[in-house]
């Protein structure tokens, strides 16, 4: 048989979004393997079984090298990885974090991502997103649990300009947050595309 | 629309949380060894006081913890947020 | 139509462009910048329509949102209805007509974008006055994040009808030096027309901008018509102004009546005379400058009638010199005219005794009765007001936190009072942030103003009409008077809140902007108490009424309720599924074959499913993924149900209730190692369940070692059920052992396909032989798209929830939330079996106990089969009994339950239903009655399991 093809919830918006200027500009990010850590304390043990220093500061993130890690919550984070599959991140971090006391789970398809970039999507996210986005309080390194629209996300910013940032939602509020962020940044495209 | 500050995000709009209740209620020990009197005690019953009121809050559109407050219930000011591993504010 | 009222020059509309509008079926002509109150008045038409309850005539009275009289209802661009004449932009082709206080909602779906958004500020200044700009230079220029937001078109408040002048020049020049300064400062948001409507608790304030409207036709169709700023400052600056206030007398309704400012404003800011010969009824100096503007401007001022003894000596001589008369100790009493006022009829007062009328002919009466302070977002905030004896007006009387009030809204009335005022409150809300103020933050130089005389509080003239109050007006909209007020105090009312509800004052689309503090003074008068104790009523959000349109934003049509979709969504759109809303997830309901109704497509997916195969998609459940060392403990104290004895590699049914031991949800539990669990909740479970695992390990039982993750979408779900569920299975996973005894019912098994993990679980919610295929959704299309392929043989048919509520409740599966309804524990589904009795304690287990629960006749779940086997019972149908006699008992007759779940079986051959029913178990084999249109239907009452009770076919 042939290999099993992966499908993408927005595959559907991908045309709208290539239309999309460059002040608003909106791209599906590539599926990659995440898991949901959980570890009641974080130090010099975590950090060399995980070989990442996970972010202790309330809503933010850092790179890791081959992913993120994104703080979720005082015991909670998201881990990416851009070079392992699902199931051996999975694997992976289950086997760092179980001898000390943690957790790990495989939720690389809960949520999807998008980014988006330019000069006016905070224009955009600033019509669903009642946390200040202002580069002076979310530089690049922030993140944060909350709503866009009636979608919870997590939003992180990329950049200390306000410019750049990406948005993890939950895959089945995909589609809704897709035609939301299109009729969010409709006003900042120079035609009506209804 | 009211801040509520969650004690480890910060203030967040009040949409983002939710409300739990009276706080400080423990689960009794051996509900099996209670009166049906002190079990509905349990169950049913939660004091409605007037001014400052000890009740749990969840940031449930946020970072998903539980927390305690101690709020005005005749202003709405909440006047202390703690964590649940924090003992109940000594309040004037 | 000409302008005959227009003046030769001045104003701030541009003549060079004409603009074309439609009044009353009259077209009219007038510029950018005019409102539609302006153009009209310009054409010399004051009155705009007739009043709501007694149908006077009734005018332009103010200039902007406090005006009572000039009510409208727009055509064009857009219908819409209970508009201010005096607000409403004029825009090329706009078509209005007067309405007497009803408007008419559009028939037709409103096309314009409406949006809101979020801002955040160090400091938030309401309104672009004198004081509001001096507030907002003075914290821009420190670099603090800023947002000023104003009402009107165009900055400058009340300079914008006013001749001031500020260092030696017009003072528009400086307000425009002031917006060009704003406008250089990066973190400086200065929107006009926008409208601060709401202020709420920690500095949050809402504000309509109105963004097209003055565009007309050719507003951009891509930018939102009108959006709501959702303001979040930690320091708010109440600049908002005042409102000029009438004083109250006979027939003070007539069009052509109008606050002294307002006419001023229509002069300097319009380039529009009111009238061409004026009466000015005063209280205080401020009418004295609309006296001497339009006489300047060639209006034939016959006199300035001046309530004061002594009138006020300050403004005398500039009169005199003028040529205007000054009535000092005068009084209007009354009016003439109809449509229009022809005379002002004016008699001397002194003591609060009126003295014979005479009249004076005019078609323009100003008055001015004194200013009220816009004090309405400062007691939204819970600002508490007082009184004060000389302004005869309510100021702020407390210093609140994050929010100041400063200029006019404070009662600073003179312009060089304004500027140090705004600039000190800037300064004040900085310090409190600890952002220090810019070095160089001057303010203009104002010219020394003479100190007005004492104003005189006076609320209403004595009535010498012999109308008793009748016909002196307190709110125009409401056409309530004088006489209405005495009425309700007459009636033993005193609480001002009492005498508004009695009076509908305040209750008009102006909300007592004029009449509020006139209701205060007249009631105090009545009573005989100071108006202190009187007070106001309490100042609601919105300060000016906001469209619903605008208050929904983007959340509306298609993005009002997220729709959640599984991976399988585009696919089930392609086979023509029909959707039904389950929460905020589209799930298909059926997939009919042309021709085919809901009732013939869900009887072929039932006979499919129970003789053949058929395939669900089921991604929608809710997953959970729980892990720890303590997992098996914390399930055990949440199910009813014992799950520390699960085997890993099976699977277990479970029940959850709540402390009252009421089911919450039911679902199945997995268990994938000694410390690891996958559960499975309901569809409408999932949220709920996690949040109530999270609550009892967070709050109650923190020490155990334990997690739980939300994997709802981690993970499609594809039951395969039916009696050749196995061979497609097999087919498509041929490195598992399907057989009965490798891979039982209530087990689970991983295995790969083409390098992607998939699990199975032999989990029946069918009553069928069935198999639960779980994968990734990346690759869920391409999975489901295997196992149909393998099902062709056996006619694999894909069903929806119809179908799988069908087979589901001729096993007498319940669900939660449809067969129960909070009131319902695990001994009335008949779940004994999943109740527990080895287990000390688990949540609701001492409920289970209490004498209400142990009831004999509480209501219980039992099937229902109607005895003509042809009625499908309304679901939420009551259920009756006969009497001995087989005739209903009397009324009120004794509901025994009602009909929970009802639909047509293909495996029955006849309707059924699920019922619950009090003492329903033993009853089982009576019949009883369910009214149906009218008509009593026979049912015969059953065992919930209708189908396969021995369970032969799912362990199969
Ligand atoms: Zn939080």
């Amino acid at each position: 048989m042939a290999e099993l093809l992966r499908t993408h919830p927005l595959m559907a918006w991908s045309r709208a979004f290539e239309r999309l200027p460059e002040p608003v500009g909106i791209t599906v990010e590539p599926f990659v393997a995440t898991a949901d850590v959980r570890l009641a304390s974080v130090g010099a043990a975590a950090s060399e079984a995980l070989g990442v220093d996970l972010p202790t500061v309330p809503n933010t993130w850092v790179p890791t090298g081959t992913g993120r890690a994104v703080w979720l919550g005082p015991d909670e984070w998201l881990l990416s990885s851009t070079t392992e599959t699902p199931e051996q991140l999975e694997a992976r971090i289950r086997a760092a974090v179980l001898p000390l006391g943690g957790s790990a789970t495989d939720v690389s398809a809960q949520r999807i991502g998008l980014r988006l970039t330019g000069a006016r999507v905070r224009d955009v996210l600033a019509k669903g997103c009642s946390i200040d986005l202002h580069p002076r309080v979310f530089a690049r390194g922030s993140s944060a649990q909350t709503s866009l629209g009636q979608a919870g996300v997590v939003l992180m910013a990329l950049s200390d300009a306000g410019d750049d940032y990406v948005v993890l939602v939950r895959s089945s509020f995909a589609g809704y947050l897709a035609d939301w962020l299109l009729d969010a940044a409709l006003e900042f495209t120079t035609t009506h595309d209804s | 629309m009211q801040l509520i500050e969650c004690p480890w995000c910060g203030p967040r709009e009040e949409v983002e949380f939710s409300y739990g209740g009276q706080a400080h209620v423990p689960y009794p020990d051996t509900p099996g060894e209670l009166t049906d009197e002190e079990w509905a005690r349990y169950v049913f019953f939660r004091d409605n006081t007037r001014g400052r009121f000890a009740e749990r809050w969840h940031h449930s559109a946020g970072c998903r913890r539980w927390f305690n407050a101690i709020r005005d219930t005749a202003t709405y000011r909440f006047e202390r947020v703690y964590r649940l591993d924090e003992p109940r504010p000594v309040t004037p | 139509m000409t302008s005959p009222f227009r003046t030769a020059e001045g104003g701030r509309i541009d003549r060079a462009t004409t603009l074309e509008f439609t009044f009353d079926g009259q077209t009219h002509t007038g510029h950018p910048g005019d409102t539609l109150a302006s153009a009209l008045l310009a054409a010399g038409r004051h009155q705009i329509a007739t009043s709501i309850a007694l149908g006077r005539p009734r005018g332009v009275a103010a200039a902007w949102a406090e005006d009572p009289g000039g009510l409208v209802q727009v055509e064009e661009p857009f219908p819409e209805p209970m508009l201010l004449a005096t607000t409403v932009e004029l825009s090329d082709g706009l078509v209005a007509h007067g309405l007497p206080g009803q408007g008419r909602l559009a028939e037709v779906a409103d096309s314009a974008r409406y949006d809101g958004v979020h801002h955040h500020v160090d400091v938030l200044v309401v309104g672009a006055g004198p004081a509001g700009l001096a507030a907002a230079l003075t914290a821009a220029r420190s670099g603090a994040r800023v947002a000023l937001v104003d009402e009107q078109s165009e900055a400058g408040g009340s300079l914008l009808g006013g001749a001031d002048r500020l260092d030696d020049a017009p003072a528009m020049r400086w307000v425009a030096a002031a917006v060009a300064e704003l406008a250089a400062h990066p973190e400086v948001l200065h929107l006009q027309r926008t409208t601060a409507f709401g202020s709420y608790d920690d500095g949050f304030v809402l504000a309509l901008e109105r963004r097209t409207d003055h565009l007309g036709t050719a507003a951009p169709k891509q930018v939102s018509r009108q959006r709501v700023w959702r303001l979040r400052a930690r320091s708010v600056v109440v600049a908002t102004g005042a409102h000029e206030r009438p004083v109250v007398f006979a027939d003070n309704d007539r069009p052509g009546t109008m606050l002294a400012g307002a006419a001023r404003t229509f002069l300097h800011r319009y380039g529009v005379l009111p009238g061409r010969q004026a009466v000015v009824f005063t209280t205080n100096d401020s009418a004295y400058d609309a006296a001497l503007d339009l006489h300047g401007a060639g209006v034939r001022v016959e006199a300035v009638v001046d309530a004061r003894p002594a009138g006020s000596p300050q403004r005398r001589e500039a009169c005199e010199r003028a040529g205007i008369p000054v009535l000092p100790g005068a009084v209007v009493v009354g009016t003439r005219g109809v449509e229009r006022v022809t005379h002002a009829l004016v008699a001397p007062f002194a003591d609060g005794e009126v003295g014979a009328a005479s009249p004076i002919a005019c078609d323009l009466l100003l008055v001015s009765g004194g200013w009220n302070p816009a004090v309405h977002l400062f007691s939204q905030a819970r600002g508490r007001l007082v009184y004060d004896e000389t302004l005869g007006a309510f100021l702020p009387g407390e210093e609140l936190d994050g929010l100041s009030v400063t200029g006019a809204a404070a009662g600073v009335l003179d312009l060089a009072g304004c500027l140090v005022d705004g600039q000190r409150v800037a300064r004040a809300a900085l310090s409190a942030l600890a952002v220090e103020p810019a070095g160089e933050d001057r303010l203009p130089t104002a010219p020394e103003e003479v100190v007005p005389a004492a104003p005189l509080v006076l609320w209403r003239v004595p009535d010498t009409s012999g109308a008793e109050g009748t016909t002196s007006f307190v709110d125009l909209q409401r056409d309530a008077t004088v006489a209405d007020i005495a009425r309700a105090v007459g009636a033993g009312l005193r609480s001002i809140e009492h005498i508004k509800r009695y009076t509908t004052i305040g209750t008009a689309h102006d909300q007592g902007k004029t009449s509020g503090v006139l209701t205060s003074g007249i009631t105090a008068e009545l009573l005989g108490v100071p108006v202190q104790d009187t007070g106001t009523t309490t100042f609601r959000p919105p300060y000016t009424p906001v469209a619903f349109a605008a208050l929904a934003g983007r959340d509306r049509g298609r993005l009002f309720d997220p729709e959640r979709v599984t991976a399988l969504h585009d696919w089930h759109v392609v086979a023509g599924a029909v959707f039904e809303d389950v929460g905020q997830w589209k799930r298909p309901r059926y997939y009919p074959r042309p021709g085919e109704d809901m009732a013939a497509a869900v009887l072929r997916e039932c006979a499919a499913a129970r003789t053949g195969v058929g395939i669900l998609d089921g991604s929608t459940l809710g997953k959970i993924d729980v892990q720890g060392p303590d997992a098996a403990v914390l399930l055990d104290r949440l199910y009813t149900n014992m799950i520390s004895s699960l085997k890993v590699g099976s699977v277990r049914y479970g029940v959850m209730c709540g402390v009252d031991g009421m089911v919450i949800d039911d679902g199945t539990v997995l268990r994938l190692a000694e410390d690891r669990f996958l559960l499975l909740t309901t569809t409408g479970g999932a949220a709920k369940i996690l949040d109530w695992m999270e609550e009892w390990a967070q709050t109650e039982w923190p020490d155990l070692r334990v997690h739980c993750t939300s994997v709802t979408e981690q993970w499609v779900t594809f039951p395969v059920v039916g009696p050749r569920s196995r061979d497609v299975i097999g087919a498509v996973f041929p490195q598992v052992d399907v057989s009965n005894e490798a891979f039982p019912f209530m087990t689970w098994r991983d295995t790969i396909l083409d390098g992607v993990p998939v699990r199975l679980a032999r989990i029946s919610f069918s009553g069928e032989l069935a198999f639960e295929v779980y994968v990734n959704p990346w690759y869920g299309v391409a999975v489901w798209e295997r196992l149909l392929e393998a099902g062709r043989p056996h006619g694999i048919t894909p069903y929806g929830t119809e179908t799988m509520h069908v087979l589901r409740a001729e096993k007498g599966y319940p669900i939660i939330g449809q067969d129960t309804d909070g009131t319902v524990t695990p001994h009335d589904l008949g779940m004994a079996w999943a109740v527990s009795k080895k287990k000390p304690d688990f949540i609701g287990k001492r409920s289970f106990a209490r004498p209400a629960n142990q009831d004999p006749l509480r209501k219980q779940l039992v099937g229902l089969l109607p005895v003509d086997g042809q009625t499908v019972l309304p679901e939420g149908s009551q259920i009756v009994d006969f009497l001995a006699d087989g005739r209903l008992p009397p009324p009120p007759v004794p509901m025994l339950g009602h009909v929970t779940s009802s639909y047509r079986s293909a495996e029955l051959a006849r309707p059924f239903a699920l019922a619950l029913v009090k003492g329903g178990r033993s009853r089982i084999g009576d019949t009883l009655h369910v009214p149906v249109d009218g008509a009593l239907v026979p049912v015969e009452v059953t065992g919930s399991v209708l189908v396969d009770p021995e369970g032969a076919r799912r362990d199969g």
